[in-house]
């Protein structure tokens, strides 16, 4: 899995690519948590575009970073998710807890 | 039996058991949805292995095999396919395996509740100082009817 981040309107993206299993969410875990509580990024948009595969370790981390952002008065926003992803969420219930957009394009305008 | 693996307690892994459980159940003509449940059932089942059972520590022996279930098996007219885990961990505790109340949002224990939602039987046994899980997913009436048809998806 590689993580990447990227300036964009009133935040940052972070461009995630490959599988969030359990080796590899604490990665994005820490990634999140950094840009939402050291960096206090007004907005964390989370591509999700190419991810593959996330297990409820990534879910767990997900919801860790939703967390932190509703204490820091800031958003969290998921963008692109793939069939698997969509899946996983739906099995969560959590679809309608996260702010979840189609694209870039609308995630950012949000 | 379709396939065995002799894996070790390494997150690493995961990705490759994946993999292999996935062309496993495109062989036996399961529906995309269908293998994606497969899928994630067998790598959440192995991510409780290493995280609960053997508590994060790596190279610890774990064993898993897959099955073909035969038509004229138990759920008759249907096949599918059977999957067993075996570790050498610490037992599983009953009261946690029933996962936990989805309303509570919180990090962790979705796991199973992944599990018991993507397969039609799920197993628990403790023999011989093993952990023992067994997984049981069953053919939809569309995929078996694919199945019917064509003999084999190995290429």
């Amino acid at each position: 899995m590689q993580i990447a981040a990227r300036l964009a309107t009133g935040g940052t993206i972070l461009d995630i690519t490959g599988d969030i299993d359990l080796a590899h969410s604490p990665a994005m875990r820490k990634a999140l948590l950094q840009e939402i509580k050291e960096k206090k990024t007004p907005k964390v948009f989370l591509n999700l575009e190419k991810v593959r595969y996330i297990d409820s370790s990534g879910i767990a981390s997900l919801v860790e970073g939703l967390k932190a952002s509703r204490d820091m008065g800031s958003r969290l926003i998921l963008y692109g998710l793939s069939k698997t992803v969509r899946e996983v969420m739906e099995l969560s219930r959590l679809q309608k807890i996260f702010e979840i957009h189609e694209s870039e394009a609308q995630a950012l305008a949000s | 039996m379709l396939l065995k693996l002799e894996l070790q307690s390494n997150p690493e892994a995961l990705c490759l058991v994946r993999a292999t459980v996935e062309r496993a159940a495109e062989v036996l003509h399961f529906q995309d949805a269908e293998t994606r449940a497969i899928v994630r059932s067998v790598d959440e089942a192995l991510a409780n292995v290493l995280r609960h059972a053997y508590g994060g520590r790596p190279g610890l022996p774990i064993e898993m095999s897959c099955s073909r279930v035969e038509p004229n098996g138990q759920k008759a007219g249907q096949g599918g396919i059977e999957i067993l885990l075996a570790d050498k961990g610490v037992p599983v505790k009953q009261a946690e395996l029933k996962g936990r109340p989805l309303d509570d949002i919180r990090p962790g224990g979705l796991g199973l509740h992944f599990i018991h939602e993507s397969m039609d039987e799920v197993e628990f046994t403790r023999k011989k100082g093993k952990n023992l899980l067994r997984m049981v997913k069953y053919l939809s009436p569309s995929s078996q009817a694919a199945a019917s048809e064509e003999t084999s998806k190995c290429r």
